[in-house]
């Protein structure tokens, strides 16, 4: 069994200040979750009578992407590939003093406690993260050839989970590995190339009119991502864009013409 | 039938008032049929009309989109920050389709036939038979959105053979289908709240259902960041908000996943169909200590590969590596050679147990079995089993440390899906005219045992494909005149909200919300889980009447109403799987037989298998809240097998 001790940030709410609080945590065995320790602790302060540490999670498989806080400034601490519920406490040794937080970015603000306010993820995916197609419209799955080196490389961007880790780890608190995996996700498709020039666009529109920053390629993003993607993303992401900008202007020249 | 126990005087009642309607016609031309005859709602009228949805997994989202498109007024709602977090997206293995596509012999009749013989002959033929049908668009329409399905070199879907079949119509897309069909469905959903059509309300969770002049009118929720008790008006509800599971506390489910909207559905009038039949899923990573909060399904699929075996002798400690093959009981080998590893879930999970209670299990307290790698790596090499199972085995050894292409799996059954829900008719109705329940929340296809990768082709056929069609049918009949904002149904629902919510934190007692939960799944799990008795279920019939009272009067929920509070949040959920708990085992008790996940002990064959009683128990068990929650009326909707002979069970 071991001992930790634990400086939590404790918010009221989104306008209320603040501040990190120190608690003991004991007899944490290996074999819990980060969360399971974290559970045990708020069965203890609810004991003592303490309001317990607000935090998100749900599926603890590591793939709802409800979950996430930095512990000692690493986004979903500190192992690779892995998201906050599915980290066990046999990483960490008796005696550790780790600092939790929650994501920190002007366009996550604080709801309480550890959780924060992400639904700039959903209106970057109102904006054109999908593929039209209104149910009953669709023709015979087999009828569209996928090589399955393009599903492989598509499901690598479809695999993220959308929690956050990214911006939450970006010193400009940037969304572009989150918007570079789903503009990936559906462009390497075929079924994905009529929007693709149009998707690209509004999802980055959307993107940078939220508070997010802006990509300076340090890849921060890439290295705490729990499902490994790739800054490739994003470097396909700014191709789709810079080409679907020159093909604009082709067009409005060549409706200017006519 | 003897139902004459001290808790359980049910009323049985061959019940004139709900009605199955089934339409008439051979089965395989039903739903095209009922299509026809049902009533439309001209493209103008829609927007006119306002559908609440409740859950926003696989059938809610997928129905709220589907009801957009088609120009409904929708309005969706989620306790989550955001609709992707819903819990089908965990689901691992794949989805089931009736393509044919291995030219194995596979058909819609093979998948009704499976489906009606996985579920024990306790389903509804016709609807089975539609879920079969339907099962085709279903791939179609996720392929058409993008959700990227594992494809062969040639570019055409791959498929995989999974539990209680013979055939492989398993479309999977790595071991994370679930996420990638919930995403496929969820970017549908942001499409048509970017368009406008569907308003999503996040971060909100429904309380109670209202009912004015005898239909569902509306839902009163809590916004979960300020706390307001709030009402949404509607023509119709659907309630999409998934299984029961966590009534064990123990399960595979997420953590927030919950019973309330279903309960408060029933205690206002829905019948509540077969509650006892639960699903003990057979491959779980074992429970680790005390402060186990979740169990981790691992996917039905690694039974493909992977062999299932405990020591022969009993009490034997020695590392796996170290006993010979011939000191290994591979027992679902042994008893099912037929199905072998793929056995179904009720009986694999069942073999288990008995292995470990026989003192053969392995690992620590004994309550585990092996799955076993290391022929399949022998055969296809390692870097074939990682392409097929990586991220499984990964998480595998995030949780327990174990380095599972080197050491042996270790597996447990638990609490993973839940058959019973609400009672539906064939338009998915439930009692309560104009509340509609897709998804897991209803009583379903799947009878008395549900088949791997089916849970995902009833949600997504429930959603993209039934509730529009029956929905608008509904609305097209009734055509509803708009609910008066102060009909006083609304405010006598709110006040009653406002007041439960009022009294959870009033109590001030001294025993966390948690510790009622757990106490809860324990007495579920040991008196109505894998195995279950007269005795034993009198017992817990006992015990949870008592836990109730204890809960009301000594929980502890700090802090208010008007700000985000988790143990608010749980204890109001704790609260109905309380009262929710009784019902299971009611249920349980009434049903003497032995089917499909419902085992009782008293009716086996010789040889330890599920043994019915076909002659007392073709029927849905529906159970009406009579206000005292110790007696439900019963109602029987009697079930009629006319294409699918009615057989033991057998997967030997």
């Amino acid at each position: 069994m071991m001992k930790l001790t634990l400086r939590v940030w404790r918010q009221k709410n989104a306008t209320a200040p603040g501040r990190f609080v120190t608690y003991e945590a004991k007899n944490v065995s290996q074999d819990m979750s980060f969360l399971e320790m974290l559970d045990v602790l708020n069965e203890e302060l609810i004991g003592r009578g303490e309001e317990p540490i607000a935090f998100e999670h749900d599926c603890r498989e590591g793939i709802c992407g409800s979950c996430g806080f930095m512990i000692d400034g690493l986004a979903h601490g500190p192992k690779r590939a892995t998201t906050v519920c599915q980290l066990h406490m046999r990483s960490f040794r008796d005696g550790d003093s780790l600092t939790i937080e929650p994501w920190r970015a002007r366009a996550f603000p604080v709801v309480k406690d550890l959780i924060v306010d992400r639904s700039a993820f959903d209106r970057i995916i109102q904006a054109g993260g999908f593929i039209s197609a209104p149910t009953g419209s669709a023709p015979d799955a087999n009828a569209i050839l996928i090589p399955k080196e393009h599903a492989d490389l598509a499901f690598d961007g479809a695999a993220c989970i959308g929690c956050g880790a990214c911006v939450a780890a970006c010193p400009n608190a940037a969304a572009m590995l989150f918007t570079a995996a789903k503009v990936s996700h559906l462009g390497l498709l075929p079924q994905g190339q009529p929007e693709r020039d149009d998707r690209v666009r509004k999802m980055v529109t959307v993107m940078d009119g939220e508070m997010f920053g802006s990509c300076t390629n340090i890849g921060e993003c890439e290295a705490v991502c729990p499902k490994e993607i790739r800054l490739y993303f994003i470097a396909r992401m700014n191709h789709d864009l810079i080409k679907a900008g020159i093909k604009v202007r082709k067009m409005s020249q060549q409706a200017a013409r006519i | 039938m003897e139902t004459g126990t001290k808790v359980g005087h049910a009323a049985e009642l061959m019940d004139t008032r709900f009605d199955a309607g089934i339409p008439p016609g051979p089965i395989d031309e039903k739903w095209e049929r009922h299509r026809f005859d049902m009533k439309l709602v001209s493209p103008a009228n829609r927007r006119r009309y306002t559908i609440l949805v409740v859950g926003s997994g696989l059938a809610g989202s997928a129905a709220a989109a589907s009801l957009g498109e088609l120009g409904y007024n929708v309005k969706c709602f989620s306790y989550h920050d955001s609709p992707r977090r819903a819990h089908s997206i965990a689901a691992q293995g794949g989805i089931n389709a009736a393509k044919n596509y291995r030219n194995d012999g596979d058909s819609v009749f093979r998948l009704f036939y499976d489906t009606v013989k996985g579920g024990d002959f306790r389903a509804r033929e016709a609807n089975v038979y539609r879920l079969a049908e339907l099962s085709v668009n279903i791939i179609d329409q996720c392929v058409a959105q993008g959700v990227p399905f594992a494809r062969e070199y040639g570019g055409l879907l791959d498929n995989r053979s999974f539990g209680g079949a013979q055939v492989s119509r398993t479309f999977y897309a790595r071991g994370q289908t679930g996420q990638q069909l919930l995403l496929g469905a969820y970017q549908a959903l942001e499409r048509q709240v970017g368009l406008g059509t569907v308003t999503m309300h996040t971060r909100t969770e429904m309380l109670d259902l209202v009912v004015a002049d005898g239909r569902a009118r509306g839902i009163v929720t809590r916004n979960l960041v300020t706390g307001a008790i709030e009402s949404h008006l509607g023509d119709a509800v659907v309630l999409a908000t998934g299984g029961y599971a966590n009534v064990f506390y123990l399960s595979t489910n997420a953590k927030a996943s919950n019973a309330t909207a279903i309960w408060r559905a029933h205690k206002r009038g829905a019948f509540f169909g077969n509650p006892c039949f639960t699903q003990i899923h057979p491959t779980c990573i074992p429970v680790s200590g005390d402060h186990q909060s979740k169990l981790t399904l691992m996917s039905e699929s690694l039974r493909n590969d992977g062999r299932v075996w405990v020591p022969k002798k009993a009490g034997d400690a020695r590392p796996p590596d170290q006993i010979p093959p011939d000191e290994r009981d591979y027992y679902l080998e042994r008893k099912y050679p037929t199905y072998g590893n793929l056995a179904p879930r009720d009986i694999a999970s069942r073999a288990a147990k008995e292995v470990c209670d026989e003192n053969r299990g392995v690992g620590p307290g004994g309550r585990g079995v092996y799955l076993d790698f290391t022929d399949a790596i022998t055969r296809l090499g390692e870097r074939a089993i990682r392409e097929r199972y990586g991220n499984l085995f990964d998480m595998y050894e995030r949780i327990t440390g174990e380095n599972a292409y080197r050491v042996p799996m270790r597996m447990y059954p638990a609490a993973h899906y839940v058959m019973g829900g609400l009672w539906v008719d064939y338009n998915l109705m439930s009692t309560i005219p104009g509340l509609f329940v897709g998804g897991e929340a209803n009583f379903s296809d799947h009878g008395a045992n549900r088949l791997g990768a089916s849970a995902l082709m009833q949600g997504l056929a429930d959603g993209y494909f039934i509730l529009p069609y029956t929905v608008a049918d509904y609305i097209g009949r009734t055509q509803p005149d708009k609910v008066a904002a102060d009909h006083p149904a609304l405010r006598a629902v709110e006040e009653e909200v406002l007041e439960r919510v009022t009294r959870l934190l009033d109590i001030s007692g001294t025993r966390t919300v948690d510790s009622f939960h757990r106490e809860l799944g324990r007495i579920m799990w040991d008196h109505c889980g894998m195995a279950r008795n007269d005795a034993g279920l009198r017992r817990a019939l006992e015990k949870i009447p008592e836990l109730r009272a204890e809960f009301w009067e000594n929980v502890r929920v700090l802090e208010r109403n008007e700000e985000v509070n988790q143990s608010l949040e749980k204890a109001g959920r704790v609260a109905d799987f309380l009262e929710l708990g009784e019902l299971i085992c009611i249920d349980a008790l009434h049903r003497t037989e032995s089917c499909g996940g419902h085992f009782r002990e008293e009716s086996q064959t010789p040889d330890g298998e599920a043994l019915r009683d076909d002659g007392h128990f073709i029927y849905v068990a529906a159970w009406e809240y009579t206000g005292s929650l110790a007696r439900p009326n019963l109602h029987k909707e009697p079930l009629h097998f006319e294409h699918v002979r009615l057989v033991q069970r057998s997967y030997k």
